[in-house]
């Protein structure tokens, strides 16, 4: 059930209708039934996965929980004789039986999803491997369909394991109600990664039918059909044509695909986001913002902190910190400070935690080859960038123009374009192509193609074009608002007159300019494969 | 506190640490310098920091990260 | 709050309005090309009831001339056929006209018997998206839709013309609330001649029996007309293309003889009715023209009147009237006609034909 089904949006109606209706306490459960449907919906026997991994949890964090609580009493109950070195001692072996526990919940919980989705992966390379050593045989891949969302799930099941863990917050002591974080619906498919902080007062609460709440979410929703409908789904048929054609759209072409793809992958995936927050808040949930102008950002550290901003965040606090300051790790970087030089120690955490986390976050995106230059790809522009910093100061210190308005539009040019170009490794079927595709950049100019009808080639025709150029403006336009003060709010403010039409009329140009329907391949969100 | 200050500031000399008390929240220190400031913390104070404490409440203020120090210190 | 009420009210109902008269502009209006698209939805316009009513594909609505039948016998009757209808369509045609009135004859042309499911989507369209909105209309867009269509977008066809926004034309805002009357009675006019040249071989088919879905339909039809009193006739209307082949006649022979309804396969009568397919078909011999049309009227309407006693109305001033307005209409048209061929060569005005019989059939 896609987001753009008309199931889906009758499915969401009814929802929301019923879930004002019954009793207040029963909203949650209404919640966790809805969710299950969903998922049902993708495939019954998937649930079989979702329903492991909240099982296993549940049982892991009330052991964890269990010990936590057993040590808190011992130390309350035997205060006055237990000495400093005892409590330590006593407290590092109830953590490290608590951390037994994580560690196996952890592991079969990723090994699910390793199995899952690397499974196949893992088997092509090692059959390569083979064939360089002329061997005969070969094993076949094991074909696992991927269950819908698991990528999403997993993740944020386990960061709220490694919460519990860390004594953050307490365990859900109600097995149905992690299943309902679990499986929140919205978020299922593609996100946000939610923290259990973060969304249980909401998801658990009772809510009273408020008209703002209703009003917002639906705008939110409105918007995110917009991005996804009418922009996202129309580019995606240039872009396509583009990426699966390499041997005839070369040269200018690809620069074009990575600008289209830049902007349907923006517009698609936080407008799946705008979907899913915009429904979380009909039903009076607050889930986290999973992107804040991105393309706006001044250097690539930045895009990455306002773009896909839940899953940057959860491999900051449960795969970099983790890493980069555990006890070997320091101890590592002291050794390298002794022996070689300070420079090399310090950074030794930092660039072993940040390629660990690079490759993961590629690898996390899919499996292929692609993914994992692509990771690398963005951890080596990290990097330089981070040992460019004395280089910038030394040149703002030269030149007064860090808040000259050309230079701060230089940069976001500069990032948008450095970020497009890392992108395109997520686009050709594999990374020969890609760097291929990159040559011909270079070697063939065929510059004059775009103003001679090539684009129009691409399957879309001059009103497609215009109509993709007013509606990016728009986007465009409404971002550049939004830094200011929220353009909802803004809009509220207006007669009801106005605003009403206002969002009427993005509603008839979701109807009328969207790209659905038959002609056009309703695609699948493109994120919800990972 | 004073040893604290030192840290931070080998890290930003552009930054007045005595009074800024949004370290985390206005981005000012990024993820490389916490690492770099948990080195350096753990080598000064001896103390071991546990990533469940590297939160933005712990490293928003001088103060905060003095007070952090001090409790783990004693622990 | 009584003031808010009333702005919310007005701003919804503006808010359908608008919807709906977008809606209109986005359909496409069949008036210029692929007029057939306009028939099912031209009857709602018909004031007085008819004796006879027929249903079925192209070899009704372009064989069959109503005026010719009101000319010469006084026979009213009204098409309700359709581009490719199937005979689902036909069945819930048939339901939807006895929502209005309830004629004497019912006349179903057989030739769509053959299909036993859904062909396109395209033929759907051209059928159930001019039916007024009724419980007849779900049912018939549940029991025809492809397995990848909608209903939703049926009952909101914008969900599907939406794309067309890109193609709209002077015709769309022309048409938009009124469209301008096509068919005589459901009968589309074609005065210019292809005679038959090309005919593909008869392939022989692995299986001829007629499907099951289609007799269930057949079955319903029936049932419908002796329920409600109503003389069913079967008819095989004349043309040379499509072949209906004798196993097909010989199946709707016994189903005839089994239910007690009369069918006349009028292949075999050609001679009698003189339809010389040289010049009595605009496409080579799938559908008969104009002088075709008027010579299969002729010889329907006498059995029509032979054998089932129908009324002759031309003594009825008030009809009389009204169909006086038809004929002139009928006449007009048949003059524009001639006038464009012996001008240009063809109908400007409604093209060349579009189906044709090609080599590559």
């Amino acid at each position: 059930m896609l987001f753009t089904t008309s199931n889906f949006i009758i499915f969401v109606i009814l929802l929301s209708i019923i879930y004002y209706i019954i009793p207040k306490k029963m909203q949650w459960q209404l919640l966790l039934i809805a969710s299950y449907m969903f998922y049902a919906f993708a495939g019954i026997q998937f649930i079989v996965y979702i329903l492991i991994t909240t099982i296993t949890t549940y049982f892991a964090t009330i052991n964890i929980s269990k010990l936590q609580t057993k040590y808190n009493k011992y130390i309350k109950e035997n205060k006055a004789i237990v000495t400093r070195e005892e409590r330590r001692a006593i407290k590092e072996t109830s953590k490290k039986k608590q951390r037994q526990w994580m560690v196996l919940c952890m592991v079969f919980n990723f090994g699910i999803l390793a199995v899952l989705k690397y499974s196949n992966f893992a088997i092509e390379n090692f059959n390569k491997i083979l064939g360089l050593f002329n061997s005969e045989t070969s094993f076949k891949g094991l074909g696992f369909i991927l269950p819908l969302g698991i990528s999403f799930y997993t993740f944020q099941t386990m960061g709220y394991l490694i919460d519990v863990y860390r004594g953050k917050y307490d365990y859900e002591k109600n097995i149905f109600k992690l299943a309902l974080f679990v499986s929140f619906f919205p978020q299922l498919i593609q996100g946000p990664i939610s923290r259990f902080d973060d969304l249980k007062d909401s998801l658990f609460s009772k809510h009273n039918f408020n008209w703002d709440n209703i009003n917002f979410g639906f705008q939110r929703i409105l918007w995110g059909y917009f991005k996804k409908v009418v922009i996202a789904d129309r580019l995606l048929i240039a872009v396509n044509n583009i990426i699966q054609n390499p041997d005839i759209y070369q040269g200018v072409y690809v620069i074009i695909g990575m600008f289209f793809y830049a902007i349907e992958l923006f517009a698609d995936f936080s407008g799946g986001i705008d979907i899913a927050i915009g429904i979380a808040e009909v039903l009076g949930i607050h889930l986290e913002e999973n992107f804040i102008r991105p393309y706006f950002s001044k250097s690539i550290t930045e895009y990455w902190r306002r773009w896909h901003i839940t899953l940057g965040t959860w491999f900051k606090d449960y795969m970099f910190f983790p890493i980069s300051v555990s006890k070997p790790m320091l101890k590592l970087s002291k050794t390298c400070r002794k022996n070689f030089n300070d420079a090399i120690g310090k950074r030794i955490p930092v660039y072993v935690a940040t390629i660990i986390v690079w490759l993961t976050t590629g690898i996390w995106h899919g499996a292929a080859w692609n993914f994992v230059v692509w990771g690398l790809g963005n951890c080596i522009v990290i990097l330089i960038s981070q040992e460019c910093i004395p280089l910038y100061q030394k040149f703002h210190h030269r030149f007064d123009v860090k808040n000259k308005f050309y230079f701060r539009l230089f940069q976001v040019v500069r990032t948008f374009w450095l970020m497009s170009f890392l992108r395109t490794f997520d686009c050709y079927r594999d990374v020969g192509t890609t760097f291929k595709m990159y040559g011909s950049i270079f070697t063939v100019y065929n510059i004059n193609e775009i103003f001679n009808g090539g684009l129009m080639q691409l399957g879309l025709t001059i009103k497609d074009y215009i109509l993709l150029f007013v509606s990016v403006w728009i986007v465009l336009l409404v971002s550049l608002l939004q830094r200011k003060e929220g353009i909802r709010i803004k809009i509220a403010a207006k007669p009801i007159m106005i605003s009403y039409m206002i969002f009427f009329i993005l509603f008839l140009g979701i109807i009328v300019f969207g790209a659905y329907g038959v002609g056009f391949d309703q695609s699948q969100f493109i994120y919800s494969q990972f | 506190m004073d040893i604290i200050i030192d840290i931070l500031s080998d890290l930003h000399p552009e930054v007045d640490f005595e009074k800024c008390n949004s370290l985390i929240d206005d981005k000012i220190l990024d993820s490389f310098d916490i690492v770099s400031l948990v080195a350096d913390l753990t080598d000064e104070f001896d103390i071991a920091i546990p990533v469940e404490e590297i939160i933005p409440k712990n490293f928003n203020s001088a103060a905060a990260i003095n007070e952090m120090v001090k409790r783990l210190e004693d622990e | 709050m009584k003031k808010k009420m009333i702005i919310n009210i007005f701003l919804i109902a503006l808010s359908v309005f608008t919807l709906f008269i977008v809606q209109r502009l986005l359909m496409p209006k069949y008036v210029s090309t692929i007029q057939e698209g306009s028939l099912v939805e031209e009857y709602y316009k018909e004031k007085t009831n008819h004796d006879v009513i027929f249903i079925g594909d192209c070899e009704v609505f372009s064989n069959v001339s109503p005026i010719t039948l009101w000319e010469n016998y006084g026979i009213t009757s009204y098409i309700r056929g359709s581009a490719q209808q199937l005979i689902w369509h036909s069945y819930y045609l048939l339901e939807d006209t006895l929502r209005y009135e309830k004629p004497k004859v019912v006349i179903y042309n057989v030739l769509a018997m053959k299909y036993d499911e859904p062909q396109k989507e395209a033929y759907n369209r051209l059928t159930l998206d001019g039916m007024k909105l009724s419980n007849t209309k779900i049912k018939a867009i549940k029991n025809s839709k492809m397995e990848d269509e909608s209903t939703l977008s049926y009952l909101f066809p914008i969900l599907r013309y939406h794309s067309r926004w890109s193609e709209i034309t002077a015709d769309d805002f022309k048409y938009i609330f009124n469209k301008s009357k096509i068919s005589h009675n459901g009968y589309l006019m074609r005065s210019d001649i292809k005679p038959v040249g090309y005919l593909p071989r008869d392939k022989k088919l692995a299986d001829y029996t007629l499907g099951e879905n289609s007799y269930m339909y057949l079955e319903k039809i029936t049932q419908l007309c002796k329920d409600n009193d109503i003389e069913l006739i079967l008819i095989k209307s004349p043309s040379v293309y499509p072949y209906w082949h004798e196993e097909w006649d010989e199946q709707i022979v016994d189903y005839a003889e089994a239910n007690d309804l009369e069918y006349i396969n009028f292949l075999e009568y050609n001679d009698e009715i003189g339809i010389d397919y040289q010049t009595d078909t605009y496409d080579g011999g799938l559908h008969l023209n104009f002088a075709g049309a008027e010579k299969f009227s002729l010889y329907l309407g006498n059995i029509l009147k032979e054998k089932y006693k129908l009324n002759d109305y031309r003594n009825d001033l008030i009809i009389k009237g009204n169909w006086d307005k038809k004929i002139e209409f009928y006449y007009n048209m048949k003059e524009q006609q001639e006038f464009e061929i012996s001008e240009y060569g063809y109908l400007i005005s409604v093209g060349e034909a579009v189906q044709s019989i090609n080599e590559t059939d």
